[in-house]
């Protein structure tokens, strides 16, 4: 990790959570979140699982409402926007999930044009098809163009969704464990696949994870979500020399892991 | 004492679940209604699903039709001969097969094939987060994936009915020209004597709502899957299960509807 990148308070925020709710019925799963994401910013989300951190992406593209709170991404803020507001500011959010997601009717190909086919309607079949070389070429799986998902492994299955997103140039990248199910040495592809991303294409994200290699190699500040809210934001080490006890425990059970 | 007071609520709180659903049923349909007059139609996309059903469902339902057909005539000649008047067989199977049995088994064996088909294809995509997919590169899967298979549905299950129906005239001639040598001819002008434009355009009307029924609880229960790969499996059989049943209450009704209008 670069120091270098450390935040000033001055630098632009892409992303800003304040006082952010959210339950299903009676389950409280987020309690007070404050989050913010700077430009050019990689940030991880660490908890363990199930403790809501699908849930707090979930809330920045819209795809959940929150109970209370303020979510403002690119400026705008999220739950007060009508659908054609919020499918605007959706295309400058990159959105990889946790199981890839891939439409597994669709070959590769078609995977990547889909978005591009029917969001940017004027665009003609070469520009399309120099798009998805780009995205294809990014993510280093040129030779996958047609085939379809159920033949690619699960690291090549997260690297195409990732350049589905890729494809309408996001601002900003959302990552939902990116690493998890995968091998160590897939694992660290995908972890550089992250950090050429953020330099190829300028994007600040949010990488949500449980794994700590993933969270070093790839961000400039951790945020620990512990019980629905954020026990410590802050770089790598600052976080890991915490002495907070369940901070503690976090990170000793995932380096016996 | 406590028991008694258990039991009530168990029982009232499934009646507020099943409310709950009827609820959430209804939303999704109005819904259906609401987008499938707003462009974008995705119009391709509609012919490809109307291949599709029409496709999977033709061989069955050629089938089920001519056997149909034959079986029917089979059964119903003896109570004729009675009487001396197989003569009347065709006309007799015509409004057999033309008022109720070409749309209903035609529902019903899409209800099996497409219905669940839909359910399982849908679902799937709900538990694997497609349908997030779509929703966070700005499609509305609703429109893209609900609107245009109801649709498709709605389209196929009509035409498929009517193909049925010929199928077992066809099935019904082969064996009314085995025993009583009719000719084509008679045969045809025989069964369409007692065949009113009315029962016809009723036919049609039905198949195009069990169509719709078709394709809406298919949709409905795939869209709404959850808990993984189980829930897959349960959206597809669901899906079946009430498709069927509310094809044969769709049945009754338009039967009382048709014989008011009748009347009047
Ligand atoms: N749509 C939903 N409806 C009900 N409960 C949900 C929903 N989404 C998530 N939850 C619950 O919220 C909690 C947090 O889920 P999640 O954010 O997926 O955890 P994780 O940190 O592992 O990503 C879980 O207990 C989950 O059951
Ligand atoms: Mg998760």
């Amino acid at each position: 990790m670069n120091p270098n990148n450390y935040y000033t308070k001055e630098q632009e925020k892409v992303i800003s959570i304040t006082g952010l709710y959210k339950s299903f019925h009676e389950l409280a799963v987020l309690k007070g979140i404050d989050l913010e994401l700077f430009k050019g910013e990689n940030m991880a989300v660490l908890g363990k699982s199930g403790s809501g951190k699908s849930v707090l992406i979930k809330l920045i593209v819209g795809l959940l409402k929150p109970d209370k709170g303020e979510v403002i991404v690119l400026n705008k803020q999220v739950d007060k926007l009508n659908p054609q507001e919020l499918d605007a500011l959706r295309l400058r959010i990159g959105f990889s999930f946790q199981s890839s997601a891939l439409y597994d009717s669709m070959s590769i190909r078609q995977n990547l044009e889909f978005p591009l086919k029917m969001n940017r309607k004027n665009l003609g079949k070469k520009e399309i098809d120099n798009a998805v070389e780009e995205v294809l070429d990014s993510v280093g799986l040129k030779d996958k163009l047609n085939q379809m998902p159920a033949d690619l492994s699960g690291g090549q299955r997260k690297r195409i969704g990732i350049a589905r997103t890729l494809i309408l140039k996001p601002e900003i990248m959302l990552y939902d464990e990116p690493t998890s199910g995968l091998d160590p040495i897939t694992s660290i592809e995908i972890n550089e696949l992250i950090n050429e991303v953020q330099q190829q294409y300028n994007t600040s994200s949010i990488i949500i994870t449980h794994d700590l290699t993933c969270a070093k190699e790839t961000c400039n500040r951790i945020a620990m979500l512990f019980d629905g809210k954020f026990l410590k934001v802050g770089m790598f080490d600052e976080v890991f020399d915490s002495e907070d006890e369940q901070i503690q425990s976090f990170f000793k059970y995932n380096f016996i892991q | 004492m406590q028991k008694t007071n258990l039991k009530k609520y168990i029982f009232s709180k499934g009646v507020d679940q099943y409310f709950a659903d009827v609820y959430k049923a209804s939303l999704f349909i109005v819904r259906f209604f609401k987008e499938a007059v707003r462009p974008p139609f995705h119009i391709r996309e509609i012919i490809n699903h109307c291949f599709e059903i029409g496709l999977k469902s033709l061989p069955l339902i050629t089938l089920t039709g001519f056997i149909i057909g034959i079986v029917f005539t089979k059964q119903s000649r003896p109570a004729l001969e009675d009487f001396g008047a197989t003569a009347l067989l065709p006309s007799l199977i015509g409004i057999a097969i033309v008022k109720a049995m070409g749309a209903l088994v035609t529902a019903l064996i899409c209800a099996g094939k497409v219905g669940s088909g839909i359910g399982a294809e849908l679902g799937s995509m709900k538990v694997t987060e497609q349908i997030e997919a779509m929703e966070v590169s700005a499609i509305n899967p609703f429109k893209y994936l609900v609107v245009t298979r109801v649709i498709a549905t709605a389209i196929s299950v009509p035409v498929l009915a009517l193909y049925c129906s010929l199928v077992a005239m066809l099935g019904s001639y082969v064996n009314v020209n085995a025993n009583e040598a009719t000719s084509f001819i008679t045969f045809i002008q025989n069964a369409f004597s007692t065949i009113q434009f009315l029962d016809i355009f009723t036919s049609v009307t039905k198949s195009i709502l069990f169509g719709l029924t078709i394709g809406l609880v298919g949709c409905y229960k795939g869209y709404n899957a959850t808990q993984g790969t189980r829930g897959v499996g349960k959206a597809a059989n669901q899906a079946v299960v009430l498709a069927m049943f509310l094809v044969f209450i769709e049945e009754m009704i338009v039967v009382q509807v048709y014989n008011w209008i009748r009347l009047y």
